[in-house]
């Protein structure tokens, strides 16, 4: 399905919902304290749930000169936190430069990793390369049953991901006082909301420790959101009526002001701007010409533009609410 | 009125049981939220022991939503169904059980 007939379908949806009507008053962003760099769909895996709808295939990648836009951007602006996702980041030839260059910024270095690709030739030596330069790994793993994590994102990932997670240990990584940070993204296998967050960060811990023996920091939970690879699973299974529906009478009011959207700028693997990683997915850039383009980047303008927003947005306000750094209501 | 009894989009009516008994209907749910919470037992534990119920009393909606909510807390198939086990287990001794007063009565009755 291409980027607007996805947006089609989520906005004439039969159930005649409208985030639209929900949010009543428009919803602007506040600051840009995250700039989420999106370098690639490339990707080793490709999960059935992925709303980039990744894969080794992808030939978008983002190149030097669009990552030399982005450290300008950063150098020129108090924008705190770095936050690179992908597809796979690592599978982007320029991650190594860029990592150094960021982390010579001084600010929040965060990098989303799948983590199996870290024992795929020639990436294994960047785990040194995180660990040197102190960067913060967050990493995908949406069950502690290895059935259920092999069922989403493929066959023996599970184990690989655990055997990362036990070289990442080695090097300080998830343990008290080190200063290198591992935290894990749960999301649900299936077309259910994810249940509350500190009840499933304890069964994680609990449950990684004792019978896998591999720690981590912190747990953030994630709602699917209706789009890409998520989004035709819903159609096929003939769960997106339903799914819509639980997302449309979990909306909760109060995770409006605090959705990712408000303090987060996100590049995409062209240099193009836009509210968040979903609506870059879908093709939808930010209300704010000349200002769509990182080449054409106005803080202040951008700081305050009005955010684009569609019926995919119910997946960031249902329940405790949903962004890249887990749930809003903790 | 629907043609069935029962509506899968009714679960989402449950808040507005308290129609038409509002202070009974608000201190219920206040008991409930307090008793399927956290407590000494996680929010998990309860949410098994609520399915189990559901069960046990072949209440649609409880099913459809404690089915929900072990699966978003990460409880495996495996589990929820060890756990309707119980539930089965707990009825047919229940049923068993009970038998003891028919035997009383036999006993009683027969020459």
């Amino acid at each position: 399905m291409t980027s607007s007939e996805q947006v089609r379908l989520l906005n004439d949806n039969p159930l005649n919902i409208s985030f639209h009507k929900r949010i009543i008053s428009p919803l602007c962003a506040n600051s840009i304290d995250i700039l989420q760099i999106n370098v690639g769909k490339r990707c080793n895996l490709s999960c059935r749930h992925c709303h980039v709808e990744a894969g080794p295939n992808r030939p978008e990648v983002m190149d030097r000169q669009v990552f030399e836009k982005c450290l300008q951007v950063l150098r020129d602006h108090p924008i705190g936190t770095i936050d690179i996702t992908g597809g796979a980041p690592e599978m982007n030839p320029e991650l190594p430069w860029f990592i150094q260059e960021a982390a010579g910024l001084n600010r929040r270095l965060m990098v989303r990793s799948n983590l199996v690709i870290l024992l795929e030739e020639p990436y294994e030596h960047l785990i040194d390369l995180y660990a040197d330069n102190k960067v913060e790994i967050i990493a995908s793993l949406p069950d502690y049953h290895e059935e259920r994590v092999n069922r989403q994102r493929g066959e023996g990932v599970f184990k690989r991901i655990l055997e990362v997670m036990r070289l990442l240990n080695e090097r300080g990584y998830g343990k008290p006082g080190s200063g290198l940070v591992l935290d894990l993204v749960y999301n649900p296998v299936g077309t259910y909301l994810p249940g509350t967050q500190q009840a499933l960060e304890h069964e994680y811990k609990t449950r990684l420790e004792s019978e896998h023996r591999v720690v981590f920091n912190t747990l953030y939970c994630l709602v699917n959101c209706p789009v890409g690879r998520y989004l035709d699973y819903l159609i096929r299974s003939e769960n997106f009526e339903d799914y819509m529906h639980a997302l449309d009478t979990s909306f909760n009011p109060s995770t409006i002001h605090c959705l990712m959207c408000r303090n987060t700028l996100s590049v995409g693997w062209d240099g193009h701007l836009y509210d968040c990683d979903f609506n870059q997915m879908l093709g939808l850039t930010v209300e704010c010409t000349p200002s769509n383009y990182i080449n054409n980047f106005d803080f202040e303008r951008l700081r305050n533009r009005k955010i684009v927003i569609g019926n995919h947005c119910f997946s960031c306000t249902a329940g405790a609410g949903s962004s890249c750094q887990g749930a809003l209501e903790k | 009125m629907s043609d069935n009894y029962y509506e899968p989009k009714d679960l989402a009516d449950f808040p507005n049981i308290t129609e038409y008994a509002h202070e009974q209907g608000k201190n219920f749910f206040e008991y409930y939220a307090e008793a399927t919470g956290p407590g000494v037992l996680t929010e998990r534990e309860k949410a098994l022991i609520a399915l189990t119920v559901a069960t046990v009393r072949h209440c649609p909606y409880c099913i459809d939503a404690y089915t929900n909510k072990c699966l978003s807390l990460g409880v495996s198939s495996d589990e929820m169904m060890e756990a309707v086990h119980v539930g089965a287990a707990m009825t047919a001794g229940d049923v068993l059980a009970h038998s003891t007063q028919m035997r009383k009565v036999i006993k009683k009755k027969e020459m």
